[in-house]
C-alpha cells in the first residue's frame, strides 16, 4: 500500500463527505452553493495571476532554447524551422506545436537492455493519454459554458453536437445513458483519468518519483467526472435548477434555487471549486509554465541578434597586460611579440 | 582500476527496479568510482572563488562554513529571481516520467536517482521546503524536506552526475532543462566550496595562463612547432603557425586538450595543415593566441559568473589583435557557451567585422552578432565553393560514424555541417540509429568537468548508451573511427570504445579534412596524420 495515493484518495473521500453530509445533513447549502464557489474562483484567479506574475518578475538573462533540429546557418543547408526556431514567428509555431499537440512528448520513446543491447521503442500512449485528457477536458468545460449563458452561444451548442456525435442509448428504469444525447468526452475524461493514475500506480519508475500531488489531482478529476456523469445518465440531477444557480452565481444575484438540487451535485460543485483553488499552488500551473518556458519560447539566434541580461554586472578578469607582466620574459625568449619589451 | 568491474559485469549490474524504500529515506551512499575528488583549495583561491577549504567527500565532515544553510537559501533565492527558467523548473514539472530513461546515466546504472526527474526532485524537496506555501504548510506530503548535511550530500553526488547534456530536455513537454538545474546547484556547491577539482584547477589554470591545462606560453608554442616537425615529416611541408599577431584577418581559438592528448593532437595538426594551404593558396592570415588558447570553458560547470570570466578573453584578445572576426574550433561546451552566452555576457563585439570568408565571399549571417564562426561551417562552406583541393580515397581505410556532441547539437544545432565536411573528406560513412544521433544523441558520459580519472566507473557506465550505438554500426558495417567535433569526446570516447567497442578508434573531423587536404607542393604522402599507412601504402 503506498501511502502517497492513500493520501490523496483519502483527502479526496473526505471532501465527498464533506460535501455530501454538509449540504444533505446540515443543508449548508449557501456555504457550498454560494460562498466556496466565489472563494474558490477568487483564489483561482488571484492565485494565477500572483503565480504567473512571480515568474514573470524573474529575468531571463540568457537564450538557452533547446534546439531540436538543424540551425539555420549555411543558406544551402536546410534548417530546422519548427524545432530550431530562428525567428520570433517560427517560436510561434513552435510553442503552438508544444501547447496543442505535446509535439515533445510525442518524440517519446522507451529502452531497455536485452542481451547487451540497448534497444528503443516507440512510446505512444502517455502522449494520447495526456491528449485524451486535456481535450476531452476542455470539451467538457467548454459544455459546461451552456449552464452560465442564456442564450446558449451557437459555438457551444456546436462543441455539444459534435460531442454527442456518436449516438447510443441505454434506456432502462435504473439507467438513462443516450437521452438527451451521450456526450463522448465525459467517457474519455474519465478513461484517460483512469490511464494516468493506473500508468502512476503500476509502472515502478513512476510509482517511485510520483507524490501525493500528483495523485491528489488525478483522484479529485476522477471524482469530478465520475459525480458527473452520475448525475446525467444514472441519479438525473435537476438541471433546470442547477442552471438557476449557476446564472445566479455568474450575474452576481447568487441564490439557491428553490427546488432541490441534490446532493451529488453539491459533492460536483465542491470538487470543481477544490480544484479551482488548489489549482494556484500546484503543477497544475504548468499550464501556464509552459507559456514561459525558456527552452521553448525563446528563438536559436542568439549569435545573430545579441540577448540582452538585465543584471549583466561587470567581472574580475584577469587581462592580458597582467598575464604579459607575469610571462613576459618567456615570451620574449620563445619569440612570441609581447606589447612592452 | 583493479576493482573496476569488467564490461559484462557492470552490464549485469544495472538494474532499474526502484528500492524498497521511498527516495527520501533512501541515503546516498557515495560510493568510489562514481565520484570526483574534492578541489584543490589553492586552484579555488586563486580564481577568488568563496570558501576554499580542504575536504573530502567520503568524510563525515565536509568543513562547512558554520552559516552554510543561511549561504545556501540565500543563494537558491537570489538565483530564483535572476533565472526564470529555473523557477519555471522547480514549479512545473508534473512528474510524467517521459524523461526518467532519457538519461544515460540512468541507463547505465539503473539508479533511480539518475532519472532527470528525481535528479531534479532532489532539489525541489528543498525549494518547497523554503519557498513555497504548500512546503512550509505540509512538509513531506507536500514532498518538501528540510537541506540537513545528508540532503547535501545526495545533492552533491548527483548533481556531478549529470553531464548537462540536455538529452531529457528534448523529451520534456515543458522543455524542463536538467543541464540548468545542474547548473544552479553547482553554483550553489560553489558558494560554500563544495567544488570538484577536475573543474576548479583546469579553471584555476585557464584564469592565469589562459589554456585548462596551464600551458605557460612558451611551452604552447613549443607544442605546436613540435606538430610543425611532425607535419614535415608526413608530408614534407613546413608549416608557419602564427602566434599572437596584430593584425591578422582571423583568431583562432580551439581547446587546449587537442594541443596536449592523443587522438585531439591530430586534429590539431589538421588545424595547422587547413590553415597553411589557405595562407598558401588564398592569403588568409590567421592567428593564434597564447592569451586565450582555450575554447572550452570549465567556468561553464562552475558559474555563470566564472563562464563569463574565462569567456571575456575571447572578445579581449580579438580586440588586442585587431582581427577582423574569430573562428572556433571544434569542441562541446565552448560552442555552447558561444552560441547560447558569450554575446549577452561579453558582447556587443562592434569592435568586429562582419564574419565574411575572404575566400568564398560568404557572410556567415547566423553569427553576425558575436562575430564567431565554427571551423565546421568555415570548412563546409569551402568545400561546397570548391575550395579545397582534396582527395577522399586516403581515408579510404576508415569506415566512419558520427557522434554528434550534446552541446552542438541540442545546445546550438549543428548537425549537418560536419556531415557535410565528412562525406567530401572520407568514402565510407555510416550513420548509428536515429534514436542516438542528431538532437537524440547520447553523450559520452564524460561531459560537463566529469572526465576525470577517478570516477572512471561512471564515465563507462554513462556512455554506455553511446557505446551501444557504435557498436551496432561496428557489427553491421564495420565502422572503425568515431569522428566527433567535441575535444572532451576525443579525450573520453577512446577509453570507452576500448571498454566497450575495441577496434574503434576516435578522431576530429578537420583530422579527416587535413588527410584529404592535397597541399600545393607536398611530396607523396604514405602516412596519415598518425603515421599510419594510408590505403595501398601498407607495404612502403
Amino acid at each position: 500500500m503506498n501511502v502517497k495515493y492513500m493520501y490523496s484518495l483519502l483527502a479526496v473521500i473526505v471532501l465527498f463527505l464533506l460535501a455530501y453530509l454538509g449540504v444533505e445533513a446540515a443543508g449548508l447549502r449557501m456555504l457550498f452553493g454560494i460562498v466556496i464557489p466565489y472563494v474558490a474562483v477568487g483564489v483561482f484567479l488571484l492565485g494565477v495571476i500572483y503565480r504567473v506574475m512571480g515568474w514573470a518578475r524573474s529575468a531571463v538573462p540568457f537564450q538557452i532554447p533547446s534546439t531540436c533540429g538543424q540551425q539555420k546557418s549555411l543558406p544551402w543547408i536546410k534548417p530546422n524551422k519548427i524545432d530550431n526556431p530562428f525567428t520570433p514567428g517560427a517560436v510561434v509555431v513552435r510553442m503552438f506545436l508544444e501547447v496543442c499537440c505535446f509535439r515533445s512528448l510525442f518524440r517519446n520513446t522507451r529502452n531497455a537492455i536485452k542481451e547487451g543491447k540497448l534497444i528503443f521503442e516507440w512510446e505512444i500512449w502517455l502522449w494520447v493519454a495526456a491528449l485524451a485528457f486535456h481535450y476531452a477536458f476542455l470539451t467538457v468545460i467548454i459544455r459546461h459554458m451552456r449552464l452560465f449563458t442564456n442564450p446558449v452561444p451557437v459555438c457551444i451548442q456546436m462543441v455539444e453536437k459534435l460531442d454527442s456525435f456518436f449516438r447510443f442509448e441505454i434506456l432502462t428504469n435504473t439507467m438513462q445513458v443516450g437521452l438527451p444525447g451521450f456526450y463522448l468526452s465525459g467517457l474519455i475524461l474519465l478513461a484517460a483519468v483512469t490511464f494516468l493514475l493506473l500508468r502512476r500506480m503500476m509502472i515502478p519508475q513512476v510509482r517511485y518519483i510520483s507524490q501525493a500531488a500528483d495523485y491528489f489531482p488525478l483522484f479529485l478529476i476522477f471524482g469530478i467526472a465520475f459525480t458527473g456523469i452520475l448525475m446525467r445518465y444514472f441519479t438525473k440531477v435537476d438541471i433546470v435548477a442547477a442552471k438557476e444557480l449557476a446564472m445566479g452565481l455568474v450575474s452576481f444575484h447568487p441564490a439557491i434555487p428553490a427546488r432541490a438540487i441534490g446532493g451529488v451535485f453539491y459533492v460536483h460543485l465542491f470538487f470543481v471549486c477544490t480544484l479551482l483553488a488548489y489549482f494556484p499552488f500546484s503543477k497544475l500551473m504548468h499550464m501556464g509554465g509552459i507559456f514561459l518556458s525558456p527552452t521553448r519560447n525563446l528563438p536559436g539566434n542568439s549569435r545573430a541578434v545579441r540577448h540582452v541580461n538585465p543584471w549583466n554586472y561587470p567581472v574580475e578578469v584577469h587581462t592580458y597586460e597582467e598575464y604579459e607582466e607575469e610571462f613576459r620574459e618567456k615570451m620574449i625568449e620563445a619569440g612570441l611579440p609581447v606589447e612592452k619589451e | 582500476m583493479s576493482d573496476f568491474p569488467k564490461p559484462d559485469q557492470l552490464l549485469s549490474n544495472i538494474d532499474r527496479t526502484p528500492p524498497r524504500t521511498d527516495w527520501m529515506d533512501t541515503p546516498v551512499n557515495i560510493r568510489k568510482g562514481m565520484y570526483c575528488y574534492a578541489a584543490n583549495p589553492k586552484s579555488v583561491e586563486y580564481t577568488h572563488l568563496p570558501f576554499p577549504h580542504q575536504w573530502n567527500p567520503t568524510e563525515e565532515d565536509w568543513h562547512l562554513p558554520e552559516n552554510w544553510k543561511e549561504i545556501l537559501h540565500e543563494g537558491f533565492k537570489v538565483r530564483l529571481e535572476r533565472f526564470r527558467s529555473f523557477k519555471i523548473f522547480m514549479d512545473i514539472c508534473v512528474r510524467c516520467g517521459a524523461c526518467a530513461d532519457k538519461c544515460h546515466f540512468f541507463i547505465g546504472t539503473g539508479d533511480p536517482k539518475n532519472m532527470p526527474v528525481l535528479r531534479a526532485e532532489l532539489l525541489r524537496s528543498v525549494y518547497r521546503n523554503d519557498f513555497t506555501l504548500a512546503g512550509k504548510l505540509l512538509g513531506r506530503v507536500a514532498g518538501a524536506r528540510p537541506m540537513t548535511m545528508d540532503v547535501l550530500k545526495e545533492l552533491w553526488y548527483y548533481f556531478f552526475q549529470c553531464t548537462e547534456c540536455r538529452r531529457c530536455s528534448v523529451f520534456c513537454p515543458y522543455g524542463i532543462d536538467t543541464a540548468e538545474i545542474t547548473m544552479m546547484a553547482r553554483e550553489l556547491f560553489n558558494l560554500i566550496g563544495l567544488n570538484i577539482d577536475w573543474i576548479a584547477t583546469p579553471v584555476a589554470n585557464c584564469y592565469r595562463t589562459g589554456n585548462h591545462l596551464g600551458i605557460q606560453p612558451h611551452a604552447f608554442k613549443d607544442m605546436l612547432d613540435f606538430f610543425v616537425d611532425d607535419i614535415e615529416e608526413i608530408t614534407g611541408i613546413r608549416v608557419e603557425p602564427n602566434f599572437n599577431k596584430k593584425g591578422a584577418d582571423i583568431l583562432f581559438i580551439t581547446p587546449s586538450g587537442d594541443v596536449f592528448a592523443d587522438p585531439g593532437t591530430y586534429t590539431c595538426m589538421g588545424y595547422l595543415l587547413l590553415f597553411h594551404y589557405l595562407k598558401e593558396v588564398y592569403g588568409l592570415d590567421v592567428t593564434w593566441s597564447t592569451y586565450a588558447s582555450e575554447g572550452g570553458n570549465f567556468g561553464s560547470f562552475t558559474s555563470h559568473e566564472m563562464m563569463k570570466r574565462l569567456n571575456s578573453k575571447m572578445y579581449a584578445e580579438a580586440k588586442r589583435l585587431g582581427v577582423k572576426w574569430i573562428l572556433g574550433g571544434e569542441c562541446g561546451h565552448m560552442w555552447r557557451v558561444i552560441n547560447q552566452y558569450m554575446g549577452t555576457m561579453n558582447g556587443p563585439a562592434d569592435f568586429l567585422e562582419d564574419p565574411v570568408s575572404p575566400i568564398t565571399g560568404t557572410l556567415f549571417e547566423n553569427a553576425r552578432s558575436t562575430k564567431m564562426v565554427h571551423i565546421s561551417e568555415f570548412t563546409a562552406d569551402l568545400i561546397k565553393h570548391g575550395k579545397l583541393n582534396l582527395d577522399p580515397s586516403r581515408n579510404d581505410n576508415l569506415i566512419l560514424t558520427f557522434h554528434d556532441s550534446c552541446n552542438p547539437s541540442r545546445g546550438m544545432g549543428m548537425l549537418d555541417e560536419p556531415r557535410y565536411v565528412i562525406q567530401n573528406v572520407a568514402n565510407h560513412f555510416y550513420e548509428m540509429p536515429p534514436n542516438t544521433i542528431r538532437e537524440q544523441t547520447f553523450c559520452c558520459g564524460s561531459g560537463s568537468g566529469l572526465n576525470a580519472g577517478e570516477d572512471m566507473e561512471l564515465r563507462m557506465a554513462g556512455g554506455l548508451p553511446r557505446a551501444n550505438a557504435v557498436k551496432y554500426v561496428h557489427e553491421k558495417h564495420g565502422v572503425n573511427m568515431l569522428a566527433t567535433i567535441c575535444a572532451i569526446d576525443r579525450a573520453a570516447l577512446p577509453t570507452l570504445m576500448d571498454y566497450w567497442v575495441p577496434g574503434v578508434g576516435v578522431t576530429g573531423v578537420t583530422e579527416m579534412v587535413a588527410n584529404a587536404l592535397i597541399l600545393p607542393g607536398e611530396g607523396e604522402r604514405t602516412t596519415n596524420l598518425r603515421g599510419e599507412p594510408l590505403p595501398g601504402m601498407e607495404d612502403e
